[in-house]
């Protein structure tokens, strides 16, 4: 019995000890940056653009593009994946076969690494999509290059089974008997579907935006290859315009850096502001869903 | 309906790229897969130089990257994750718990160019000082920091279908006199086996596809070697760092996205076999029992 004793002891040990060893690590990947990064933030460094030394100025330019590629990406994931959504848990019958087919392809895509979404987005919006355009519209070569656009449609499809999946979820959340009170007063499926389902998911649906933006804005791979420039002297101008981008600010100046010593306090630093952004998102995605199940319950 | 089109128009699409490839003379079943002979008369070997004079393609050096990296990862993060999971859901108190699922989130929220970064620019100088193996990245530096990438993902996916063992198997075992670690060892952890080994096909899945961590922190070297502590390239390394040069329709623009192929189909083959049969199991779980 006191073998018993200790063996239990032994592995509740064992398996706390593994979860420290998973914090430990976040934290010592956070400390790194914090330690590395903050004495170079400052007014200047987010709103400046980058000097002509890597080791001045600032990332305003990489911040901005990161945040209007994030935004047009929203606007073309949202709606799909909401659309999605509704119709997989309200409309489609569970056990009908387009419905088991599109729910496992939505978990194969999720599995699909991200480089081969860039590479999707450079075969098919790029070379196809783009080059068609171009064609039709007859203004030369414009929107057959990568750019903004192409590289927000290559995440929103990235990011489209995490809307999908958390929709779901916080349609799930909304009860059956809401529904059946308001069909019961007359009001039809539409009616029923816009003024008491969804308003009762919106917090849910909150969580997938932010979640579908802080993946967005930190997946570097795809728009490696749709849309990403080096440094641009100007900011973007239109859809079709190549942008800065804060993840790949970082890689560029982790890897291409002439002088890597030199280039550290800013590598650091703009490894910081990514950070931050995203961890601000998730945190607020961990707190909106904390309280909406908590209205819910 | 969304995810099945955009699914097809993914693999439609990647593969009108590399169908070039079935007529082109230098790339056969033979030069992808079995070693070949310089000009020089050197012994064959394998090798990975889509840009000399004459384009050498063998799959085999990424596909050994790729493999090694992965394994370091997984022999690091599946008995931590798993155990971590069994913590989680086995013994630590609710507000523990409730600290550590969102702590474990956050890891998972860290951009993997975070991590590479950290790797190239700390981890490696940290290794390098301690072991002073011969490159300073390597595939076990990436390894480490792709860890940290895909020990969420078993945690989670772990503790998931540990929860969804029904409570009534973890009475009669206490009923019976059992300790709380042979009930979790010899009761809960069989019983949610196929959703742990779901966990750990979705981890070693993620570990293979992702690019920035490997591209930043394994050197990028393609040989083909037994040590883990090589310099090594990975599939997706190779696609993200040659995309950006590479000619319109050439032999190599077609072998970077047949690499892509690689990487797609085996996402399809672990998730539609392991994945899709340890969800259905985990899932009878909750239906019978919840």
């Amino acid at each position: 019995m006191r073998r018993e004793h200790r063996l239990n002891q032994l592995f509740a040990g064992l398996t706390g000890l593994s979860a420290a060893l998973i914090i430990a690590g976040l934290g010592v990947v956070l400390i790194d940056a914090l330690i590395g990064g903050w004495g170079t933030l400052s007014w200047r460094f987010f709103t400046q653009g980058p000097g002509d030394e890597v080791t001045e100025g600032g990332v305003f330019p990489a911040i901005y593009g990161t945040a209007v590629l994030t935004l047009i990406m929203t606007l073309a994931v949202m709606p799909l994946g909401v659309a999605t959504a509704v119709y997989l848990h309200e409309y489609a019958s569970p056990t009908s076969r387009l419905a088991r087919l599109a729910r496992s392809a939505i978990n194969n895509l999720a599995g699909v690494p991200s480089i081969v979404f860039g590479l999707f987005g450079l075969g098919f919006f790029v070379h196809t999509l783009g080059a068609g355009v171009d064609r039709i519209a007859g203004h030369g070569l414009r929107f057959a290059q990568p750019g903004l656009l192409w590289g927000a449609l290559t995440l929103a499809l990235l990011t489209l089974p995490i809307v999908i999946v958390n929709t779901e979820e916080a349609l799930r959340s909304v009860s059956v008997d809401q529904r059946m009170a308001s069909l019961a007063l007359g009001a039809t499926r539409a009616q029923t579907l816009f003024r008491v389902v969804l308003p009762g998911a919106l917090p849910g649906i909150m969580t997938a935006a932010i979640l579908a933006v802080s993946r967005g804005a930190s997946e570097v791979a795809p728009v490696l290859l749709t849309g990403a420039a080096y440094s641009m002297p100007n900011l973007p101008t239109g859809l079709s315009s190549q942008f800065m981008h804060l993840g790949y600010h970082a890689y560029v100046l982790a890897t291409q850096a002439p002088d890597v010593e030199a280039a550290r306090p800013m590598m650091y630093a703009t490894v910081l502001v990514l950070l931050m952004l995203t961890f601000a998102l998730n945190v607020l995605a961990i707190l909106v869903r904390a309280r909406s199940r908590q209205a819910g319950a | 309906m969304t995810g099945l089109i955009v699914l097809l128009l993914m693999l439609v699409f990647i593969a009108r790229e590399v169908l070039p490839l079935l007529t082109d003379p230098q790339v056969t079943l033979s030069t992808l897969l079995m070693p070949q002979v310089g000009r020089d008369g050197k012994p064959a070997q394998w090798l990975w130089q889509p840009l000399s004079l004459v384009p050498k393609v063998s799959l085999v050096p990424l596909v050994v990257g790729s493999l090694k990296v992965a394994s370091v990862a997984m022999v690091l993060a599946s008995p931590v994750g798993v155990a971590a999971a069994i913590f989680s859901s086995e013994f630590a108190p609710r507000r523990l718990r409730e600290l550590l699922k969102p702590m474990i989130e956050l890891l998972a929220g860290i951009p993997s160019v975070v991590l590479g970064f950290f790797a190239s620019a700390t981890l490696a100088s940290a290794l390098h000082a301690v072991f002073a193996w011969p490159y300073r990245l390597n595939a076990t530096v990436a390894g480490v920091a792709m860890a940290l990438a895909i020990v969420p993902i078993v945690f989670t996916v772990t503790e998931d279908a540990l929860r969804a063992v029904p409570s009534s198997y973890r009475e009669a075992s206490f009923a019976l006199g059992a300790t709380r670690w042979a009930t979790a060892w010899r009761i809960v952890l069989p019983a949610a086996g196929p959703g742990v080994l779901g966990a750990l096909v979705l981890a070693f899945g993620r570990a293979i596809g992702e690019t920035m961590i490997v591209l930043m922190a394994s050197g990028n070297a393609p040989m083909v070697t037994p040590s883990l502590t090589d310099s090594t390239r990975t599939l997706s390394a190779t696609i993200a760092a040659e995309m950006g040069e590479v000619v319109a329709g050439t032999t190599h623009a077609s072998m970077l996205y047949l690499l892509g192929i690689v990487l797609f189909v085996l996402n399809l083959v672990l998730n539609g076999t392991v994945g899709s049969w340890a969800r259905e199991r985990v899932q009878r779980h909750r239906g019978r029992f919840a």
